[in-house]
């Protein structure tokens, strides 16, 4: 059925602190080495040696600039699935291949029943869903299932592969729906909103805005570097001397 | 949205073709079919052409058409699931109205109930057809209070047109049918224009803002997150349709509706003969291909929300 459940045991998403996010791609390249071995492996990339290239993504990084009256503000903002609560990705869904978990609230496909209709990504306003054009199926963000619950793997690697790969610290991974996890705690901390939550499909992921500016930047400016090309003083004698 | 040729033609020629079939069985109801027996029969095959052709035509754009029969189990849910049995369903009734006629010679008594139910079928399909496509909240040029009563009436509309041509050319047309042809047609042709003016200025239902979580001022996307065009632009991000957008409308006004009424009306006021025939045979042709203008603008004009994120 895809009718998703009415409520999950956990609310397992990702919080993404748009203040610390350096747009540096890490977590675009380890989501994509890890997942294409993965549950949905493969992320099929189309001619990625030449022009016209093209590929299946989970995680994209934008880049925007945010102005406002205080001034401009450079933001990098990684998109990925948000795990909605309220998916009509999944209700649109004709085959039952796409589902979201009773147990932890997981949105994933079941490649084995994805006709390819697309549907899904029509209905997804994130665009989180990325088709595979050689597969001929839907693919998108698995929040690393493979990962998480992953016995073979030490217990501090179980988080999803962009969590572990994030050299700033801007990506966690926890239970959205325990008001009491580390997790939640830091969004009710730092004011963590959802996206587009006027669009009704309560995103599970929070995003962290950027924090205040600072006023405790330098406000006297460092000296001034030498002139590279004096014309007085002791340096420009110097010059004209050996200039002659 | 990207304007698959496959969709177009799925959408133009079942909604056609429910329209003929709901009004051949409409008409059998209401004990008024075609009397001889080889124009009911051969509307009927027509449009059962039609329908077939537009759901073979709307596999074509699965990436997996050989699992198709999967698409017929979520429909608490879905209303693609939900279109895929009801137009299977209603081969059932359309295959033994046709059957029957053919059999006893006459569309009456269980012959004309199974028409009925053709129809009532054909009209849940073009329904829930529409409803894939109203339901989605992502585009607002779609999820508007047109799309639903826009996909009946233009089924309504191309089906009686093709229905009007069918029966004069077998001599048993008359002024009524090309008058509601053609009163169908403008009527079609005021929804169209009326969507239109609606979709000009339905923005997208969420802001740059709201997109990306950043409160007031401006929000301008400066680089994104690949070089080339992936998934997203190319099925999401189409644009060629603003760029020729008004003369395209022409076109789809011209041929779908302002054409066909012309010629339907002439068809109507001038008595029964190679005139009524050639003017009421192209305006079914004349129609159906503005259909399939319209269709391919009303895919390639909506506009998704994800296109905030590439300030498209
Ligand atoms: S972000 Fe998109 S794909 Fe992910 S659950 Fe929400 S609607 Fe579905
Ligand atoms: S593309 Fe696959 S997962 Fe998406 S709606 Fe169609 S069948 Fe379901
Ligand atoms: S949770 Fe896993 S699949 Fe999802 S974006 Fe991160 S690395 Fe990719």
């Amino acid at each position: 059925m895809t009718c998703f459940p009415a409520s999950t045991d956990k609310s397992l998403g990702l919080v993404i602190d748009l203040d610390t996010c350096v747009g540096c791609q890490a977590c675009v390249t380890s989501c994509k080495e890890w997942n294409t071995g993965g549950h949905m492996a493969p992320l099929t990339d189309v001619k990625p040696y030449g022009g016209g290239v093209d590929g299946v993504w989970f995680n994209r990084v934008h880049t925007f600039e945010h102005i406002t009256q205080e001034g401009g503000r450079t933001v990098h903002f990684p998109r990925s699935c948000l795990h909605c609560a309220e998916p009509a990705c999944v209700t649109v869904c004709p085959t039952g291949a796409s589902y979201k978990r009773a147990s932890d609230g997981i949105v994933l496909v079941d490649e084995e029943k994805c006709i390819g209709c697309k549907l899904c990504s029509w209905a997804c306003p994130y665009g989180a869903r990325e088709f595979d054009v050689e597969i001929g199926v839907m693919k998108k963000c698995t929040l690393c299932v493979d990962r998480i619950y992953n016995e073979h793997i030490p217990p501090e690697d179980r988080v999803p592969a962009c969590v572990s790969a994030c050299p700033t610290g801007a990506r966690h991974f926890g239970d959205l729906g325990d008001p009491a996890s580390p997790i939640s705690r830091l969004v009710e901390e730092r004011g963590g909103v959802p996206l587009m939550p006027e669009l009704g499909y309560e995103p599970t992921n929070r995003y962290l805005p950027p924090r205040a500016r600072s006023e405790r930047a330098p406000t006297v400016a460092a000296a001034p570097l030498e002139d590279a090309a004096p014309e007085g003083g002791f340096l420009g004698w110097v010059d004209r001397m050996l200039s002659r | 949205m990207h304007p698959a040729y496959s969709v177009i033609l799925f959408t133009t020629a079942t909604g056609a073709g429910y329209g003929l079939l709901a009004l051949l069985g409409l008409m059998a109801l209401a004990g008024m079919a075609p009397p001889g027996l080889w124009p009911g029969l051969f509307g009927l095959g027509l449009a059962l052409v039609l329908i077939t052709g537009g759901l073979l035509s709307s596999a074509g754009h699965l990436g997996r058409p050989e699992r198709a029969w999967r698409a017929f189990s979520q429909w608490r849910s879905s209303w693609l699931s939900r279109e895929g049995i009801s137009a299977v369903a209603t081969f059932v009734p359309a295959g033994l109205f046709g059957l029957g006629w053919l059999l006893t010679g006459r569309a009456e008594g269980w012959v004309a109930l199974a028409g009925a139910l053709a129809a009532l079928g054909a009209v849940v399909t073009v329904c829930c057809t529409a409803m894939i496509y109203a339901s989605l909240t992502p585009i607002a040029q779609w999820r508007s209070r047109f799309t639903l009563p826009g996909y009946l009436l233009y089924a309504a509309m191309s089906g009686l047109t093709l229905l009007n041509a069918l029966l004069a050319a077998s001599g048993d047309g008359g002024s009524v049918l090309a008058g509601a042809a053609a009163a169908l047609t403008l009527a079609g042709w005021a929804w169209k224009r009326a969507s239109w003016r609606h979709d000009d200025t339905a923005g997208l239902p969420a802001t740059v803002n709201s997109a990306t979580g950043l409160p007031g001022g401006r929000v301008l996307s400066i680089e994104w997150p690949h070089s080339e065009e992936n998934y997203l632009l190319k099925e999401m991000g189409y644009r060629v349709a603003r760029k020729h957008r008004d003369r395209l409308r022409l076109i789809a006004q011209f041929l779908g509706f302002l054409a066909p009424a012309v010629l339907l009306v002439l068809a109507a006021l001038t008595p029964a003969g190679a005139v009524t025939v050639g003017a009421s045979l192209l305006a079914a042709l004349c129609q159906l291909a503005g259909l399939l203008v319209e269709r391919w603008l009303f895919f390639a004009e909506a506009r998704h929300t994800v296109m905030l994120y590439y300030g498209r």
